[in-house]
């Protein structure tokens, strides 16, 4: 009972440490920023840790942090090659060929009134519906491997992607596009020097809506057939024998791996899109 | 509406062939059944070319070994005459759109008002229908998406009143979504079945976290919404921030809100759908799995269409509910 004491005064220690930073006279700086977070999140660990050993909840329903930790520092080499398997082959190489296919088609797409307002509303239906149902048709296609996966991703990622760059392309103003056209500036002069640029925070947008799904799609596929590595085949098998430690493990990997993909995407957007009013103000 | 889309027509009438010009999306929906119809050929064509060998047609390489190592395009074209089944093969690797379209009315309509446990016979809803399974996943879609939007709105609430929330918590509502939640999926439930909690709550609580973070996301700009100007106008009747709330900050929300349970309701559908394959109590998700477990494409087809039929229709209703408030209130003519 007194460890559950002690992450009540924990939480009441990190609160009020987090509620002195944020009104205290250093609020605005990035220090603070990044701390006040940092500090929110390590009191929630703290807390788990202390209420898991202290109510001794049963590590079957709730492993402490410590417990997945040893885990996961114990099974370093047998999650890597779930990454690979899962990451690199599977979710990588579908993100980067149904990213890039729903690129070309929005440029095709844009060029013709008709295929836009046909393909628009039909995009934004697809990208709405459940697609992570095609995952046992797709496994059936493309066998276990990670080929299913990448498919899995390609069909998540490339409706997403298709409405969003469609829409950044539509983006410019009239007067924009008529003076490229006293500039006499060919459909390739205007496309590369004023509508992919206008397009781009468009662009990013769907690229990172896309970086969740991609992890997604990889991982739910593997529920319907795999390999003998992965991490979505690792969660359900470790799941089959209580090794909670080892599903946690799993998790923390997707999460680790989904949360610097994001970072990734976002950072390469505050380099390329710097002008943009969203991000003029933090600068 | 009708105003925006007339100009487009009118420079695009010229180009289009007559037969073209119907609206477009009709069009595109046409041209997907037509590559649909055609890839069905090629993916299909080992299966029904073996079948034609049993029933005495000449096959072009004879023993199916070297069949198996052909493309299956250079199949179809040394073997035009023997594709005549390649629409209606029984367990077919790509189903053509009818075959999906049949066996949607027979786990439909006909199953319910014929089949033996069907409502008009057994007075309850069948189990091996698709509105049974259907109205599964609809149950728990509803209840994470109720579950889902009041923490969202919950949470938003909190953000914009408390600078320690919005720098401690928002940073971490971003987090959870980079999590691949269906990664959890299975886990979630076999944790809350330990503790003897089983059925519609654990699905309930995927779609609920799906949903929450459009919610988040939307409302706290919502609630953000309202100018300075109007701000102060309250500030001068010293309103306090509860009246804010209820009189400013949250009616000046509500198109935002309503935009981002759009795209909750489409998200908690999804949750309820993934939470379904780990446990195999009905509900569209397992009749998914089940489908491919037996290789019953055609199952799996169904169970799709229904799941984008029911996407359609819960985002449509949605939009309805959302145009009669903001008219209502006055946002929307």
């Amino acid at each position: 009972m007194t460890l559950v004491i002690f992450a009540v005064l924990l939480w009441v220690l990190g609160f009020g440490l987090n509620v002195m930073l944020a009104n205290g006279p250093a609020r605005d700086t990035g220090a603070v920023r990044l701390a006040v977070p940092l500090i929110f999140g390590l009191t929630i660990l703290g807390m788990w840790e202390l209420i898991v050993r202290g109510m001794q909840v049963s590590t079957v329903i709730l492993p402490p942090p410590s417990l997945i930790a040893a885990s996961f520092a114990e099974n370093l080499s047998t999650l890597w090659g779930d990454f690979v398997q899962t990451i690199l082959k599977g979710a990588l190489s579908g993100y980067i060929f149904g990213c890039g296919a729903a690129f070309l088609t929005a440029l095709l797409v844009d060029r013709s009134d008709y295929l836009r307002r046909g393909l628009l509303p039909l995009g934004n239906f697809m990208a709405a519906l459940p697609i992570v149902g095609t995952a046992p048709i797709l496994v059936m296609w493309f066998g276990f491997g990670w080929q299913s996966k990448a498919a899995v991703v390609v069909l998540m990622v490339y409706f997403p992607m298709l409405v969003n760059t469609v829409a950044g392309l539509s983006e410019t103003t009239a007067m924009q596009r008529d003076l490229m056209r006293t500039y006499a500036a060919t459909w390739g002069q205007t496309l590369w020097t004023l509508r992919l640029p206008a397009a781009l925070p468009f662009v990013f947008n769907g690229l990172k809506i896309c970086s969740t799904l991609a992890l997604i799609g990889a991982i739910v596929a593997e529920f319907f057939g795999s390999p003998t590595l992965g991490l979505g085949f690792r969660i359900s098998t470790s799941i089959g024998q209580l090794d909670l430690g080892m599903v946690w493990s799993a998790i923390l990997v997707s999460a680790l791996s989904g949360t610097a993909f994001y970072g990734l995407v976002a950072l390469a957007e505050r380099r390329m899109t710097f002008w943009h009013a969203s991000h003029r103000g933090d600068r | 509406m009708a105003e925006a889309s007339d100009p487009g027509t009118r420079a695009n009438a010229g180009g289009w062939p007559r037969w073209l010009r119907l609206p477009p999306v009709l069009g595109m929906v046409l041209a997907l059944m037509a590559i649909w119809y055609v890839a069905v050929v090629p993916m299909n064509v080992k299966e029904v070319l073996t079948a034609a060998e049993r029933a005495g047609v000449e096959v072009s390489p004879p023993s199916a070994v070297d069949r198996r190592d052909m493309g299956n395009w250079a199949l179809v074209f040394r073997n035009t005459h023997a594709l005549g089944n390649s629409w209606s093969s029984d367990r077919p690797k790509l189903p053509a759109p009818h075959q999906v379209l049949v066996e949607l009315y027979d786990s439909t309509i006909d199953e319910e008002l014929n089949g033996r446990r069907g409502i008009v016979r057994s007075g309850t809803l069948s189990n091996r229908s698709l509105v049974y399974h259907a109205m599964v996943t609809l149950n728990a879609t509803f209840l994470g998406f109720l579950i889902g939007a009041l923490l969202g709105v919950g949470l938003a609430v909190g953000i914009v009143h408390s600078r320690v929330m919005d720098m401690s918590v928002m940073p971490w509502a971003i987090v959870s979504q980079t999590i691949p939640i269906v990664a959890l999926a299975p886990m979630i439930i076999v944790v809350l079945y330990s503790i003897g909690v089983q059925g519609l709550i654990p699905k309930a609580v995927i779609s609920a976290y799906l949903s929450f973070f459009p919610v988040v996301v939307g409302m706290v700009k919502g609630l953000r919404s309202p100018d300075a100007m109007q701000m102060d106008l309250m500030r001068t009747y010293s309103a306090p921030t509860a009246s804010v709330l209820t009189k400013l900050r949250l009616p000046s929300s509500i198109p935002y809100l309503f935009a981002s349970l759009k795209i909750a309701i489409a998200a908690s559908l999804v949750g309820a759908i993934v939470g379904e394959l780990p446990v195999q109590k009905g509900g569209l998700g397992a009749r998914m799995l089940a489908g491919s477990y037996y290789g019953q494409t055609a199952q799996i087809w169904a169970a799709l269409l229904v799941a984008a039929a029911l996407a359609a229709l819960l985002v449509y209703a949605i939009a309805a509910l959302e145009r009669r408030t903001l008219r209502r209130m006055g946002m929307m003519p």
